[in-house]
């Protein structure tokens, strides 16, 4: 299994990263390299194994209650890095409100 | 001996014992490693990223203050006045934490991790924080923002990862005692390179609240330590349910305290097949040895085969990749950490923070795992994955059935050179197929150190390094594993680590 340059755009695009042009083959082949490698898996007899998300622990569920715990608007915003009135700031994330 | 001055050769039991008695000052224990003989290797070692004196004299008032004793397991001021290094992700309101990454330089936490709390708790004081491979990703600990920790032993070679600063700390001597994670063998391998104990607990077992998440499935703390009874105490001190981590598990904590009760009519794996090729001779030497002295204290042999590494590699990462590339989507340069300057929207915002901020092998990994997560890819790579590792769990019980602990191997390699295997992803990933298994199965493993090889004094040779075995046991085993770690060091007629310290031998290379 390789990937393509196309899919590595792709999936670039989708995790937010840019990948300049020149790292783009590389990058293809290394992706591509451990691809192959997981192909391993098609060796594996999974007859009957059911998926496993976790490794197996009790999960225990406990009341929704406050611990006591808490912490100022101040100091949740203290490493952003920008913030105001009690915000974090960003960017427009809408090009243009006006009609 | 002066006592405040051989006091970072001591082990953590040691030292605590000598601080509650009076004979050493918390101040003076903490700062042993800094002051002592030990200090002239953090220069060419470079196992520390952070750390701050004016925080460690806090820390070593606060412990002499008395601990606030009872929100971990261990004895009150079990701990006392030992320093700890901690790897860089996590949580400490008094050091920065910032993974090794450029995306979080200068952050510092809101709340130190539940791991830290219950350091504090036993007496012990954070010394700095430890370099490590970016977000954790890596085996070698040059991945780092900071740049690369070298081996104490050798310092043209790597002193394995992703938790290499800790691991070489408590190699060379700063302290007794290093808290790393391992998500798949970050703990167990360069606990190898560096010929110290590491301690990979039960899937579970110690708090991650306030550690930085990397593969949610898979991420354990583990200890480092130069002495199994340290291991047991450190492991008393610091594992136990917590509120604020819904997978902690709820079942009364093993009692570890039995360390030294020995391995008497234990019975003990012996997976051959795994090493009849592609591991190094002097590393089956150690499987050797380490076999041996189990035997001779009482302990009984079962052959067996097991499931070769490759495939848990190959599970390992698909799982592991797909889900840093969820838990990483939250640094985007909003919340924490430096901002790309110039970005007018918010999607470039996103984009040029993080590529900027993420080192190559972090972003290699992100696309990987987006990609085994993405449509039409998913049933191929990540429900099949899943499936493989309820098979690799299932390989485990069988042999579990069979024998209390399985000895094997903790890397196929003995160091390896700073920039060997850089440039090669997957040769860099295959030295963990030793070790992923237990991330996989959520089992507990234990790196024990066999002393060191034959120094090879030809132009092209190399100087004595670090060998190491691996203990895997079934859930909960942690006692069986510290004491049959525990019997390999005492027991193993070898040049052992822990009886010779690295300060006594000359520098094998210098730069």
């Amino acid at each position: 299994m390789s990937i393509t340059r196309d899919e590595v755009r792709r999936i670039a695009e989708l995790a937010r990263l840019e990948i300049p042009e020149a790292r783009i083959d590389r990058m293809a082949a290394e992706l591509s390299a451990v691809l192959e490698f997981a192909e391993a898996l098609k060796r594996l007899d999974l007859e009957g194994c059911e998926p496993t998300a976790f490794a197996p622990a009790e999960s225990p569920l406990r009341e929704d209650a406050l611990d006591g715990r808490r912490l100022s608007t101040d100091t949740a915003l203290a490493a952003a890095p920008e913030g105001e009135h009690g915000f974090f700031l960003v960017p427009p994330v809408v090009e243009n409100l006006n009609p | 001996m002066s006592a405040a001055t051989d006091a970072w050769r001591l082990s953590a039991l040691e030292l605590a014992a000598r601080v509650r008695s009076g004979e050493i000052g918390a101040d003076e224990a903490v700062e042993s490693g800094w002051d002592g003989p030990a200090a002239r290797w953090e220069e060419d070692v470079h196992a520390v990223a952070h750390t701050d004196p004016a925080a460690r004299a806090a820390g070593a008032a606060a412990a002499r203050a008395g601990p606030d004793a009872g929100t971990g397991a261990g004895a009150p001021g079990a701990l006392l006045g030992v320093p700890v290094l901690v790897k860089d992700n996590i949580c400490t309101t008094d050091l920065p934490t910032t993974c090794g990454s450029r995306v979080l330089a200068g952050y510092r936490p809101p709340y130190d991790a539940t791991i830290i709390a219950r350091l504090r708790a036993a007496g012990a004081v954070v010394t700095g924080k430890g370099n490590m491979d970016e977000f954790a990703m890596g085996s070698s600990t040059e991945f780092s923002c900071y740049g690369p920790t070298r081996n104490p032993y050798d310092l043209e070679r790597v002193p394995g990862g992703s938790s290499g600063g800790p691991a070489a700390a408590v190699a060379y001597g700063l302290c007794p005692l290093g808290l790393g994670s391992d998500t798949g063998g970050s703990v167990r391998q360069p606990a190898a390179f560096c010929g110290v104990f590491g301690l990979k607990p039960t899937y579970g077992r110690l708090s991650r609240y306030g550690l930085v998440a990397f593969g949610s499935s898979l991420d354990q703390i583990g200890i480092f330590a130069r002495h199994a009874g340290d291991v047991a105490e450190a492991y008393a001190a610091l594992a136990g349910p917590d509120p604020c981590d819904a997978t902690t598990r709820p079942a009364p904590v093993p009692d570890v305290s039995g360390w030294e009760g020995g391995v008497r009519g234990r019975t003990f794996g012996w997976p051959a097949n795994l090493w009849r090729e592609g591991v190094e001779r002097e590393i089956v030497e150690g499987l050797d040895e380490a076999a041996q002295a189990l035997e001779r204290a009482g302990a009984r042999r079962v052959t067996f085969d097991f499931l070769p590494g490759e495939f848990a590699v190959a599970t390992y990462y698909l799982v592991a990749t797909a889900e840093a590339s969820s838990n990483l989507a939250r640094f985007d340069g909003v919340r924490y950490g430096p901002r790309h300057p110039a970005s007018t929207d918010v999607r470039l915002l996103y984009t040029r923070t993080r590529s900027d901020g993420f080192g190559p092998e972090v972003q290699r990994r992100i696309l990987l795992g987006t990609y085994a997560l993405s449509a039409g890819y998913y049933d191929a790579y990540y429900l099949t994955a899943q499936r493989a590792r309820t098979r690799i769990r299932r390989e485990y019980e069988a042999a579990f059935a069979r024998c209390d602990f399985m000895l094997l191997p903790a890397s196929p390699t003995l160091p390896f050179r700073l920039g060997e295997k850089t440039e090669d992803p997957l040769a860099m990933y295959l030295s963990d197929i030793f070790t992923i298994g237990a991330n996989l199965a959520g089992i507990p493993g234990l790196t024990v150190p066999v002393g060191l090889t034959a120094a090879d004094p030809s132009p092209t040779g190399r100087p004595p390094l670090p060998r190491a075995v691996q203990l895997l046991g079934p859930d909960d085993s942690e006692p069986t594993l510290i004491a049959a770690g525990r019997v390999i060091e005492v027991r193993g007629d070898v040049a052992h680590l822990s009886r010779r310290h690295p300060t006594e031998f000359a520098w094998p290379t210098k730069r």
